[in-house]
């Protein structure tokens, strides 16, 4: 079963107290944007094999909104972090690096 | 190929049945192709099946990265029915149903259709009404299903508990003509066919790339050689994502584990499936007796091909409060399949931004009962450019707005 620590309250969760959220760090256009965009933003997404940036809801516990690294092929998790960032930070990339040499973090949600 | 039949039963039994020949060839690649399909699951092979059968395009490879049917076609429940509500959906998903109703002498190959009825059961007032306003959008569609209610429901399925505290049975969607069918079979059937119009089944062969010029798709590379080709059909299911990023697009898809289980072999007791999407769960039991049991999907990406206890646990909890009976049964297998999941529960049937590449995904926790009619409807749209049944299916839907939405009909996964 997976298990995530939620990065607000510090507990060890196991998957039945939360929620997953789908991808992380999307951009989200408004009003005013082309449709490419909004198609970028509502519908695209990276559904990588391998490592996934992704929202996670401590719900049945305090209730917030925070972000996990996780590897979608080994289901190795790599860290959890705060959501009030639009990217993950430092110390995540390099525990992914560390299983991944050359792994680089890439402009999700960016628009080519 | 050697046809099936009981004389040739019968002509083998006495030389020791040493006369059967392989059911399709394993060739080495060839340098090229005219189509090359990537996957060999039943969409891919169907696809092939009908380039040849349809449009007499025969000089095509279907490459395989494990073994034929190994990702969904084989880990499947086996649901067959087209009670959509959308008349896209209607069409193709019918085309499909009828398709499997002559599979078996079409290709030779027993498929096991079984059109043993399919119901599904309406456990709350919101149900009673969607399920009705299907029954109306079929009638409309020419597909043949009916609302029963749960006296009916009581009498095609003796073994259910119709008057559950939590979630009593109101009456059901019924499908008569909707069943099962063997999936491997689908798969092995469309393999032989293809086999004998002269086409390569190449299996251990995994496309690691996708070779392009001037924005037109040349061929692939493969984990035994380059092979090129002049279109190109992606149908790797839950593994759409990947095929799509070495083609240079993206799609609106997410690949979430879903699992399925089986019960000890007993004996008959239920001769017709059921789904109960309120409580997430539904149910049927193969012709070897085992009560054969699906669910929902986990919420997270997933490439592992294993899913979460807990959705387990779920599902047979919420079924045991609707056939107490299976309360003591044994569970004898439980395995995992990555499923292909669209916003709108629709598949995509395209062209893609390369061209000569076009793309059949999205079929999600329920394209089995699709195979045939995905098949006949992706050959054309490969052949002639544009289907009938395909046009609503195309990418652009999405950022177009044009949804199709079937997360009603397709409440739980099958
Ligand atoms: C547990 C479960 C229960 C289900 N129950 C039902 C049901 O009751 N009714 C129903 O209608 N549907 C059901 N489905 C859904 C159904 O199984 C699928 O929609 C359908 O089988 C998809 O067929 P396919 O040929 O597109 O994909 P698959 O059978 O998955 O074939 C895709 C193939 O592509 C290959 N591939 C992937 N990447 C590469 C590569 N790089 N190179 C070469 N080959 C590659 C894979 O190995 C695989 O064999 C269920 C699915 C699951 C997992
Ligand atoms: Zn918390």
């Amino acid at each position: 079963m997976l298990t995530l620590q939620c990065p607000y309250c510090g507990v060890q969760c196991d998957e039945t107290e939360l929620t997953a959220g789908g991808e992380a760090h999307l951009t989200r256009h408004g009003p005013g944007s082309d449709a490419d965009t909004f198609e970028q933003y509502l519908f695209l997404r990276e559904n990588p094999r391998g490592v996934h940036f992704e929202r996670w809801r401590h719900s049945h516990g305090c209730g917030k909104w925070f972000h996990a690294a996780r590897s979608t092929t080994t289901l190795r998790v790599f860290g959890t972090y705060k959501a009030q960032t639009t990217e993950p930070p430092q110390q995540i990339r390099d525990a992914i690096s560390a299983v991944h040499p050359g792994w680089s973090w890439r402009n999700f949600g960016e628009t080519a | 190929m050697t046809r099936y039949s009981a004389f040739a039963i019968a002509r083998e039994a006495f030389r020791q049945h040493k006369g059967w020949d392989r059911a399709w060839e394993s060739p080495e690649p060839r340098k090229s192709y005219d189509v090359i399909i990537v996957g060999g699951g039943g969409h891919g092979l169907a696809t092939a099946y009908h380039l040849g059968k349809n449009h007499g395009i025969t000089n095509v490879a279907v490459l395989e990265k494990g073994w034929l049917g190994g990702g969904n076609t084989g880990r499947n429940t086996t649901i067959i029915r087209s009670n959509y509500l959308q008349d896209p959906s209607a069409a193709l998903y019918e085309k499909s149903r009828s398709l499997y109703e002559t599979m078996s002498q079409d290709l030779n190959y027993n498929v096991m259709f079984s059109p043993r009825g399919v119901m599904m059961l309406a456990q709350t007032e919101h149900e009673v009404r969607g399920y009705k306003r299907t029954a109306h959008a079929n009638a409309l569609q020419g597909v043949t299903t009916e609302w029963i209610d749960a006296k009916r429901v009581k009498e095609l399925c003796p073994i259910m508990n119709i008057d559950g505290p939590r979630y009593p049975v109101l009456g059901a969607l019924w499908q008569a003509r909707a069943g099962t069918a063997r999936h491997d079979a689908v798969a092995w059937g469309y393999a032989r066919a293809c086999s004998a119009m002269g086409m390569h089944i190449i299996q251990k062969c995994e496309v690691t790339g996708i070779t392009s010029q001037d924005g037109r798709v040349t061929g692939v590379t493969t984990n035994r050689g380059d092979i090129g080709c002049k279109k190109m059909g992606i149908v790797v299911a839950g593994h759409s994502g990947a095929l799509a990023e070495m083609a240079g697009f993206r799609l609106p898809i997410e690949s979430v584990a879903l699992q399925a289980l089986v019960s000890e072999p007993i004996k008959p007791c239920m001769d017709v499936v059921v789904m109960a999407n309120t409580v997430h769960g539904y149910m049927s039991q193969s012709d070897k007796g085992e009560m054969v049991i699906g669910g929902g999907t986990d919420g997270y990406n997933n490439y592992t091909q294993r899913g979460s206890f807990h959705h387990i646990e779920e599902t047979v909890r919420a079924l045991v409060e609707t056939f107490p009976m299976i309360s003591r049964l044994k569970m004898l297998r439980q395995w995992g399949g990555v499923v292909d999941v669209t916003g709108d529960r629709s598949p995509i049937l395209s062209k893609t931004p390369l061209d000569g590449c076009f793309i059949n995904c999205g079929w999600g926790t329920g394209g089995f009962k699709a195979t045939p009619g995905s098949g006949w409807a992706m050959a054309e749209l490969m052949a002639k450019g544009h289907s009938p049944l395909t046009d609503a299916f195309g990418l652009e839907r999405f950022r177009e707005g044009r949804f199709i939405d079937e997360s009603v009909a397709a409440g739980v996964a099958h």
